[in-house]
């Protein structure tokens, strides 16, 4: 007996709700939006200059003890967190000590990293510090620059290919789907405040990858079928479609979910934050790529007569059809 | 139907045994790491010692000894990002040229009367010329001092400009010989960064230009960040001046052509020294750590014949008086001659701990720098915690793995397993690759890998659900194999080469780990188009050419 996510053959209606699912979609997207307004990103060294240093000791971090030792050193806004992970036994504390850039310097001091040490080995000998990161503002203005470059180039790239591949109808879904899970991926780091760096960035583009790649798949079969069903509706070649890819989308998201969630687990505190965005636009691309792309495809309308190559764009819902 | 021609089939296991061969080394990662570095020692010296051919001994030399490199978030080590202050060697030119346009507008007295420099910005050269009327033939004088430059750009370019403003004449490089002298100073930089780096010794330094100004220096294994900044990040331009005079005032009014400078080891004691280099550390051929005659920490130099004779002629003249050891504007010792030296040879004595003295003589062999240099970026790992992501890394891999093949069985029945076999050399084929290019694994490197695990069936569901779909169709099972490859191939291609697109902008824009994702989702891409569209075909094809089923499920 085979495992099957789906029966083999699936009727759902998947533009049913087609209005309550938009209406989901443009609320999350705002709520992102809002998340990202009012509290804004953790944005990690990369982006915010500064730096952070990774301590790990066999005593529990005293969070409060670490503020005072370190105060007197006059470093500005100090930020101190304690990190907690499954994997970690109870002899390893680990905890992140932020410094803010200092005046004039570019990178850190060795001076600066030097008094910390001394600080916190006072209140616990047994300390270490397992990284030291540091990024002056120079650089952190130009990373922010060039992540935003990545994106929208991605986002470019993408758009001209698939409008190359299909219809400019498909591009514009596709990149309003990809918008949609950036920026829940984006929301859902400010609402829960993790570190937003460099790795972040990657991850976003790794969901825009997963999620174009999702909704590619199901394009190809709604555009083959179009070339079959000429006189069908496009709404019910749309369902018939989405139905006929469902089997394979879901095995994928399950196989892609599978591995990352091991790593989530497993793959310790260093990349979680990485991981945990790729895992969440996982989740948000399947949802996008079976709701958000083609509905706006479907708003569109497209090119129904595939046969021949200049016919007119755009026939709306298909009801115009040959 | 469903044939592959030998040929092809050849050309495909014979990729994938390249890619298994090529991942090998891996396996026993330390043992071969241990051969190449005793390999690369007996290329260097030449001499096996019994340990270097024990450890040669460990990995045959037939096998591919191709690892994949381990980025220093998994090695531990640390990450410096440094600009060059190419502006620096600006200013040392002006103040080479100073003398010459001196000279030059003496000689021309009586047109452009007594010449002054005054100051301005660093990077320009300032005289005011006594007689304002003279300023013509004062511009033809020093535009005479110009040298020509050959560049793309500028042909017939010379390599200052002249110019004047009222009573001033403004002498500074030209554009296109900054450009040439800050392509010099990089390069400069560069190869003496890397002979300081190797003089500690250290496995497989990463010492890079990026851009314009900028140098990526990343070294395994080192301790700190600040060991490699005070190992680098020190000009060490050594000179010999004569002493004036001592202070405790750094303001001290030192009169003209004299400098006031600290000492290193005396705090509040400065140094008037005439601004007059008698030899520099340029003239220096060789210089080692040691000890003077009471047993402490000193450093022995030799000067080449030039040197030395400079050296030698200044020591013969200035018996009995006091010259100053200067390093990076801070005096080391002031000895007071006391006979001639005419060897060209002596020690540096100091108060040096022993590190010290090594140091200095590791910075002065390798030479200066020829400017300074800022540090933009630093990151130091400790090497537990690289082994810690090490392990947390290679756990998941394998969790997510087993997980995945499980599914895929469950899910496929045979056809999974097919797709498992597919999987598993997928994933050796991808550590050949990285091998091959000597790739760097970084932990989100690591991430990539288990996301091409987990992507990688992806191409194989899409075929084998389109063979159940052509199976309900009732065709038989060679045609419903056959037309689900077909029919799935565009979907297969669109999805992927536009994932591929992400990887290709993450890799051209992003930088340390994130290039190492990139790298590793990207050739993750390229291995598992291959294994679903050839490998995992031709299996099945061998399978059912052997088989020859009358209906089959997938």
């Amino acid at each position: 007996m085979r495992l099957r996510l789906v029966p083999a053959e699936t009727n759902f209606d998947f533009f049913r709700y087609r209005k309550i699912t938009s209406a989901i979609s443009i609320v999350a997207v705002l709520l992102s939006l809002l998340a990202w307004m009012v509290l804004g990103l953790n944005f990690g060294i990369d982006f915010s200059g500064g730096t952070s240093i990774r301590t790990e000791s066999p005593v529990a971090v005293d969070v409060g003890g670490y503020r005072d030792a370190i105060a007197p050193l006059g470093l500005g806004d100090v930020r101190i967190t304690e990190v907690f992970d499954p994997t970690f036994g109870a002899d390893r504390n680990v905890a992140m000590v932020r410094l803010q850039a200092q005046d004039g310097q570019e990178s850190v001091t060795a001076d600066t990293i030097e008094a910390v040490r001394v600080a916190l080995t006072a209140l616990d000998p047994e300390l270490v510090f397992s990284s030291v990161e540091s990024v002056g503002p120079k650089v952190s203005g130009e990373l922010v620059r060039t992540a935003l470059i990545a994106v929208t180039v991605a986002l470019g790239l993408i758009m001209v290919y698939i409008w190359l591949r299909f219809e400019w109808q498909f591009a514009v879904g596709a990149v309003a789907a990809l918008f949609h899970d950036v920026i829940l991926a984006i929301g859902i780091f400010s609402v829960l405040q993790i570190r937003f760096d460099l790795a972040t960035i990657a991850a976003l583009l790794t969901i825009i990858g997963y999620s174009i790649n999702d909704t590619v798949v199901i394009f190809d079969r709604l555009r083959e079928n179009l070339r079959k069903f000429k006189t069908k509706p496009l709404v019910e070649v749309m369902n018939l479609s989405v139905n006929e890819t469902l089997s394979r989308t879901l095995m994928t998201s399950g196989t892609t979910l599978l591995a990352l969630i091991a790593l989530l687990v497993l793959g310790g505190d260093v990349i979680r934050g990485f991981v945990f965005a790729i895992t969440w636009g996982v989740i948000v691309g399947t949802y996008s790529s079976l709701y958000v792309a083609k509905n706006i495809v479907l708003q569109l309308g497209v090119k129904r007569d595939w046969s021949k190559p200049d016919a007119d764009a755009g026939t709306q819902f298909g009801d115009s059809a040959p | 139907m469903l044939q592959i021609p030998t040929w092809k089939r050849i050309v495909i296991w014979a990729l994938v045994a390249c890619g298994v061969l090529l991942s090998f080394p891996n396996l026993f990662y330390s043992r071969v790491e241990l051969h190449n570095d005793a390999a690369r020692v007996v290329e260097a010296t030449g001499v096996e010692t019994p340990e270097v051919a024990a450890d040669l001994a460990g990995w045959p030399g037939f096998l591919p000894s191709g690892l994949v490199n381990l980025g220093l978030d998994l090695r531990g080590g640390a990450h410096l990002l440094a600009e060059v202050q190419v502006e620096d060697v600006y200013a040392d030119r002006m103040r080479g040229l100073w003398p010459d346009v001196r000279n030059a507008l003496r000689a021309e007295r009586a047109a452009v009367g007594p010449v002054r420099r005054v100051d301005g910005p660093a990077g320009e050269l300032r005289v005011r010329i006594g007689e304002a009327a003279g300023m013509e033939r004062a511009l033809d004088v020093v535009r005479d001092l110009a040298r020509p430059i050959l560049s793309l750009t500028g042909v017939g370019a010379s390599d200052i400009d002249v110019r004047a403003e009222g009573d001033v004449l403004v002498v500074m490089l030209s554009e296109a010989e900054m450009q040439a002298t800050d392509n010099r100073t990089l390069q400069q930089s560069l190869e003496i960064i890397r002979r300081r780096v190797d003089e500690v010794g250290t496995r497989e330094p990463t010492i890079q230009r990026q851009g314009a100004q900028r140098i990526l220096i990343q070294v395994p294994g080192i301790g700190s960040a600040a060991e490699l900044k005070a190992l680098i990040g020190t000009t060490a331009r050594l000179t010999f001046q004569p002493v004036v005079g001592r202070t405790g005032d750094p303001q001290a009014n030192a009169g003209v052509g004299n400098i006031v400078v600290p000492s290193i080891d005396e705090p509040g004691t400065f140094y008037i020294i005439e601004d007059r280099v008698v030899v520099s550390g340029e003239e220096l051929t060789d210089a080692q750590p040691a000890f003077d005659q009471n047993g402490r920490p000193a450093v022995n130099f030799r000067f080449n014949p030039t040197g030395a004779r400079k050296f030698g002629e200044y020591t013969a003249q200035n018996i009995g008086s006091p010259f100053a050891i200067v390093l990076d504007g801070e005096v080391i010792s002031a000895p007071t001659i006391q006979s001639h030296i005419p060897g060209g040879s002596g020690i540096i004595t100091g108060r040096f701990s022993v590190e010290d003295s090594t140091q200095l003589s590791v910075l002065l062999r390798a030479g200066a720098l020829p400017a300074e240099m800022t540090f933009l970026e630093e990151r130091t790992i400790g090497p537990e915690l690289g082994q810690d992501s090490i392990e947390a890394g290679a756990l998941a891999c394998m969790i997510a793995f087993g997980a995945v093949l499980v599914f895929m069985a469950l899910s496929y029945g045979l056809f999974g397993i097919f797709a498992n076999v597919a999987l598993i050399l997928n994933v050796a084929m991808l550590f050949g690759l990285l091998s091959l290019i000597g790739a760097t694994l970084t932990l989100p490197g690591i991430a990539g890998i288990v996301l091409t695990i987990g992507m990688a069936v992806d191409a194989n569901v899409l075929v084998f659900e389109r063979i159940r779909e052509e199976l309900r169709s009732a065709k038989g099972p060679a045609r419903a194999i056959e037309q689900g490859y077909e029919r799935a191939l565009s979907a297969i291609l669109d999805a992927n080469i536009t994932t591929f697109l992400v990887a290709t902008i993450l890799f051209t824009l992003g930088s340390g780990p994130v290039r190492g994702f990139a790298v590793t989702l990207g050739l993750g891409i390229l291995t598992s188009v291959f294994t679903a569209i050839f490998l995992t075909r031709l299996i099945m094809v061998t399978w059912f050419e052997r088989a020859r089923p009358r209906t089959i499920e997938v």
